[in-house]
């Protein structure tokens, strides 16, 4: 029988749930690497029993560790993330001029077709990658190397490379997402880049057709669409159809437009969610009701799902990366809060059960559908 | 033989769980320490300091005999108590963060 494993960071150890193909009865284990801030756990699609895991804290720095049995045992490998060449400099805060240096890994993504290669996603922002199992890190410098990068700012988390897509029809086409520099696409494997922010509207950003400086939050893809990302901005969620060279607004009839986490139903491609907070100041749920919000048409038209959900006194927040969906027939979803808690749905959304409460503030969900 | 003792994370790490006991070739220093550490180590390489520029990393502290020698420079020789094992050489996660 088909099942589900649940790959959770938070913000002091990593907890691995798995369960049939119901999904209604979980088994936990964890924490692995008590203590330390994991920002991300994701599986290889093609050996599910091959993970990687993102293990940080400001005190011993980063490590990767790697499983190699789906969770059970881990092994550190390699941790040595130096930027290619003279790094040179981004802007700061205040505008001036400052060292591009490592800080962390927040973003780990599998090769869809070897595990042994995979990309990493790092503060301050660039983009690594490894093609023998995390042993040895290389930096796709064409990414800050493209133009725009002495003039990157961080966002108030820091300036990370969060998102990571790369294209199932061509291997070479890969999308990340900076905060808070954009959206960028490379069409030759990563050796060249380009902004893609045309029809991102920010308000901090004087100039409304400015290339780079948007606040991108997360952008997601529906494998069969990979010319169809969808955005969630600080605030605004964004569509493209032409693999980022425009973007148009889709908040339509959502109450909040602010948010981090945004997901496609692993089915239908123009099914949309997001968790929307109430603003940029105030990072919960409007009127302390935790609520997805779907779209079944691609965004402008969407309704709350609230059955299972807390709908008083909810103060959390959801991730960027603390939302995922499993491949089950009904599509399942997955989500994490600040608070500790892992929501799921076994039905497309509709319902909601929190399958995990009291964890320490997750960080990232990611979901391996098993045969 | 060089007694250290790590903290709870990097024993865990280390997948040790008491003092651990090195030979250290040459004069014994902070940094000949921290290289046969990471020799014998490897998972420790990058938690106690840089691997390429060997700078310690700034919430890591260095204490011997009750005293902290975190700043004086890596390559000075550690005291006789540290080197005939009688005293350990500490490695401490610097309390920080409130």
């Amino acid at each position: 029988m088909s099942g589900v494993r649940v790959l959770v960071g938070t913000r002091k150890g990593a907890f691995i749930l798995e369960s049939d193909g119901l999904r209604k009865k979980w088994d936990v284990s964890g924490p692995f690497f008590g203590g330390w801030e994991m920002y991300h756990i994701k599986g290889s699609p093609v050996d599910p029993n091959r993970i990687y895991a993102s293990q940080t804290t400001s005190w011993f720095g980063q490590l990767i560790q790697r499983s190699n049995d789906g969770g059970k045992t881990w092994d550190p490998v390699g941790n040595q993330f130096n930027y290619d060449g003279v790094p040179g400099t981004h802007q700061w805060y205040d505008g001036t001029p400052h060292p591009w240096e490592f800080a962390r890994v927040w973003h780990l993504e599998p090769s869809l077709t070897d595990p042994d290669k995979v990309l990493a996603g790092v503060e301050d922002a660039a983009l690594f990658e490894s093609t023998d199992g995390g042993m040895l890190w290389n930096e796709l410098s064409g990414l800050r190397n493209s133009g725009t990068g002495p003039s990157w700012q961080p966002g108030a988390g820091g300036m990370c490379l969060h998102s990571i897509i790369v294209s199932p029809k061509d291997p070479d086409r890969i999308y990340i997402a900076i905060s808070a520099a954009g959206a960028f696409r490379t069409d030759d494997g990563g050796k060249s880049w380009r902004p893609i922010n045309k029809g991102l509207h920010s308000e901090g950003i004087p100039d409304e057709d400015a290339e780079v400086g948007h606040c991108v939050h997360h952008i997601t893809m529906h494998p069969s669409k990979p010319d169809t990302l969808f955005m969630q901005k600080h605030w605004d969620v964004m569509r493209t159809d032409n693999a980022g060279d425009s973007w148009v607004e889709i908040s339509g009839n959502l109450p909040t437009d602010f948010g981090f986490a945004i997901d496609v139903h692993a089915h239908e491609p123009e099914t949309v969610y997001v968790v929307p907070i109430k603003s940029d100041s105030e990072h919960y749920p409007l009127d302390g009701q935790l609520r997805v919000y779907r779209s079944r048409s691609g965004g402008n038209e969407w309704e709350p799902l609230t059955k299972g959900l807390p709908q008083e006194n909810c103060y959390v927040d959801v991730y960027r990366d603390a939302m995922s969906v499993d491949t089950l027939d009904k599509c399942g979803l997955y989500f994490g809060t600040t608070g500790g808690q892992v929501y799921a749905s076994n039905d497309e959304g509709d319902s909601w059960e929190a399958i995990i409460q009291n964890l320490p503030a997750v960080l990232s969900v990611e979901v391996q559908t098993l045969a | 033989m060089i007694r250290v003792v790590l903290p709870a994370h990097l024993k865990t790490l280390a997948k040790e769980n008491r003092e651990i006991e090195l030979h250290v070739a040459g004069v014994a220093s902070q940094r000949s320490v921290v290289d046969a550490l990471e020799m014998s180590y490897p998972a420790l390489l990058g938690t106690i300091r840089d691997p390429t520029t060997k700078k310690r990393r700034p919430f890591v502290r260095f204490f011997v005999c009750e005293e902290d020698i975190s700043h004086d420079d890596p390559e000075a020789p550690l005291p006789e108590e540290v080197v005939s094992g009688k005293e350990p050489f500490f490695v401490i996660g610097a309390m920080a963060g409130g």
